[in-house]
């Protein structure tokens, strides 16, 4: 049985802001607590979870213009995956940052959709405050 | 030196499963003992009779609406309020072992504390406090997990991987291939969620978790005051005792439950005669919640099913007492059995056969709600044993606790010290319980509040996908103690109905806002 999830958080910073650290694929382990490294080699991403589980993932979507970015986990547990990260433009200095998971087994989309909630508020933190491992890594890239 | 504090939990145990309560498959000398010197209550109430919210209900004194643990899978905030950590700042010396369960199990991410702690080797983890400070997790000094399998990252599971891994294999694997609660069914009769166990009996969990309890009591200080959290995780499902214990009760001499209705046709009419979930989980037709096998189709079970699970369930039981028994012997080995409180409960019932049905779920009816509770005050307290039989919950647990110690409840407690009886309770209130049931689970919205007074059981339903909000459950149990007959629509007792629905929502805490995601399914 598959399942969907969404999760959802409005940012106060601008849509280009949160697109930064969002369409950085690599950047992922730095905002997603659960997520302990990530490794990007094409449009394959390798994600490391807390509990040691290596997931491998394919990267489908990584639109600056929409600004989404969509993967699949390919492998671990799921029969189908599909992940979805929006992020939409509400004011000039505030933005929605939207989550979505799909997932079978279903009870992967619960799993997933808890941690993306956690994710989603991670990012927010490091977003409104300027501090954080992720826009650290955004500073040392742009430097 | 104060008073010693020894917290009993099983979990997803009956009422009638005690000697004590007049139960009359498992022995259970050690806890009927308990009963007999202290304070047995006859009508103890679960605020939510699936775990995790029950569980955050004994830590906090708090309703399920207050401290926002609205259903399985939602973690209880780590600067939550806790009765332990009240403890713990007053001195006490402060252990969980056993079944936790304050966050969600599923956790590949290992994001929540409980799992973390099981893979760091540490005794607990400094976590923030509900005063803004850091302490230790949940007030608790020593933390050591196990739950009802060796699967997962908990100290049990880990301590079986590392020294019994041949022996993994004999346990039920309570998911299946695709995550669900598994409907494979076992022993002689094919019911769910049993199995022969060839485990060891000193390697099963009950037994484990009295070693590790008596390991954390003989590290104490002889003057140490203490609290113990012992949380069996049985007998909830899986029912795979070991196997060598299964011959204590034969399930082919069982008796049918008296709640089992054996007319198929009388059953259907009852369940008819609630608010729909009822049936259409019973035809297969819906499931509601995590808590049951989603393949299970309750109407295949069999009688010959419902005497095996309880003769299992009665098995598990039996182990249960005699590991208290064997805790009870060390803590008076350490010359502390006059100044030891003992306190016995779980965390919400089991259906167990109850209307042809099984596990849990949205159902405040006496196999879920009616809790074994006990309380052996330290005989140096000098109270008289008595039987309580005006309602108490498991909120009142954390006051008792404070009380215990000497210390004042704390405001953020919602319920009251123990009665130590029936004019006590009189006296001091106690009237009324209140319980709450809301699920949310792919597509499946459920909302039930109830409230057990003045002998009836008044369950109101909130709009969801399943009911409109107008259905609801009445039952009077003194003269229909099985809830068979429900009087919701009878207009002789519309007074009561309308008084205990206003009385309900007179007292039912505001909802906390926001409310908690979900992060799991359990």
């Amino acid at each position: 049985m598959r399942a969907s999830q969404r999760r959802h958080r409005v940012i106060e910073v601008s849509a280009e802001r949160a697109w930064e650290v969002v369409g950085r694929a690599a950047l992922l382990h730095l905002w997603f607590p659960g997520i302990t490294s990530c490794v990007v080699e094409g449009d394959t991403r390798t994600i490391v979870l807390g509990s040691g589980v290596s997931l491998p993932e394919t990267i489908l979507t990584n639109d600056a213009l929409q600004r989404r970015f969509q993967y699949r986990i390919t492998g671990g547990l799921f029969a189908e995956h599909l992940g979805t990260i929006d992020v939409i433009a509400l004011e000039e200095n505030r933005c929605l940052a939207i989550y979505s998971s799909d997932a079978d087994p279903g009870v992967m989309a619960i799993v997933l959709g808890g941690a993306t909630g956690g994710a989603l508020e991670e990012l927010a933190r490091q977003l409104e405050t300027g501090v954080g491992p992720a826009i650290d890594a955004l500073t040392t890239t742009e430097t | 030196m104060g008073r010693k504090i020894l917290f009993i939990t099983t979990d997803q145990q009956r009422y009638d499963t005690l000697g004590c309560n007049g139960g009359e498959l498992s022995r259970t000398p050690v806890v009927d003992r308990l009963a007999a010197e202290g304070v047995r209550y006859e009508r103890a109430v679960p605020q939510s009779v699936v775990c995790m919210p029950s569980r955050s209900t004994m830590l906090t004194g708090q309703h399920p609406s207050t401290h926002g643990v609205w259903m399985n899978g939602v973690a209880l905030p780590v600067d939550a309020p806790s009765v332990a950590a009240v403890l713990h700042q007053s001195g006490y010396r402060t252990a969980l072992v056993g079944k936790p369960h304050f966050e969600p199990f599923l956790d590949p991410f290992n994001r929540f504390t409980e799992n973390r702690v099981a893979a760091s080797g540490l005794p607990t983890a400094q976590s923030l406090q509900a005063d803004g400070g850091m302490g230790p997790h949940r007030g608790f000094d020593h933390l050591e997990f196990a739950t009802h399998s060796p699967a997962g990252s908990l100290h049990y599971a880990r301590w079986m991987v590392e020294n019994h891994f041949d022996a993994l294999g004999g346990f039920y694997a309570v998911l299946d291939k695709e995550l669900e609660v598994n409907a494979a069914g076992g022993g002689d009769t094919g019911a769910p969620q049993v199995q022969i166990n060839p485990v060891a009996r000193e390697w099963y969990h009950t037994d484990w978790v009295a070693d590790r309890t008596i390991a954390w009591l003989d590290g104490l200080e002889a003057d140490d005051d203490w609290f113990c959290w012992m949380s069996f995780p049985d007998p909830h499902h899986p029912w795979d005792p070991p196997a060598s214990e299964l011959g204590r009760v034969d399930w082919r001499d069982v008796p049918l439950p008296a709640g089992y209705v054996a007319d198929l046709a009388e059953r259907e009419r009852i369940l008819d005669d609630k608010p729909r979930h009822w049936r259409l989980w019973y035809d297969g037709e819906l499931v509601s919640n995590y808590e049951a096998p989603t393949r299970w189709v309750p109407a295949t079970l069999t009688a010959d099913q419902v005497r095996e699970v309880n003769a299992v369930n009665a098995v598990e039981v039996e182990l249960i007492d005699e590991a208290i028994g064997r805790v009870l012997a060390a803590a008076q080995a350490r010359g502390w059995a006059e100044d030891l409180d003992v306190v016995f409960t779980t965390d919400h019932g089991e259906l167990q056969g109850d209307f042809g049905l099984l596990f849990k779920g949205p159902y405040h009816v006496d196999g879920l709600m009616r809790l074994p509770l006990i309380w052996r005050p330290a005989p140096s307290a000098g109270v008289e044993a008595a039987t309580v039989t005006l309602p108490v919950g498991l909120v009142d647990l954390a006051p008792t606790f404070c009380a215990i110690a000497g210390l004042d409840a704390q405001p953020w407690m919602e319920g009251n010290a123990l009665p130590l009886d029936d004019a006590d309770a009189a006296a001091r209130g106690f009237e009324r319980v209140l319980t709450e049931w809301d699920s949310e689970l792919f597509g499946v919205a459920v909302h039930l509040r109830t409230i057990t007074r003045d002998g009836w059981v008044c369950t109101t339903y909130r709009p969801g996908t399943v009911h409109d909000g107008s259905e609801g459950e009445l039952y009077d149990l003194s003269e229909d103690p099985l809830q068979q007959v429900n009087r919701w629509d009878d207009a002789a007792v519309r007074s009561i109905r309308d008084d205990l629905v206003a009385d309900l929502g007179d007292h039912l805490p505001a909802p906390r806002v926001p409310r908690l995601p979900v992060d799991a399914p359990v």
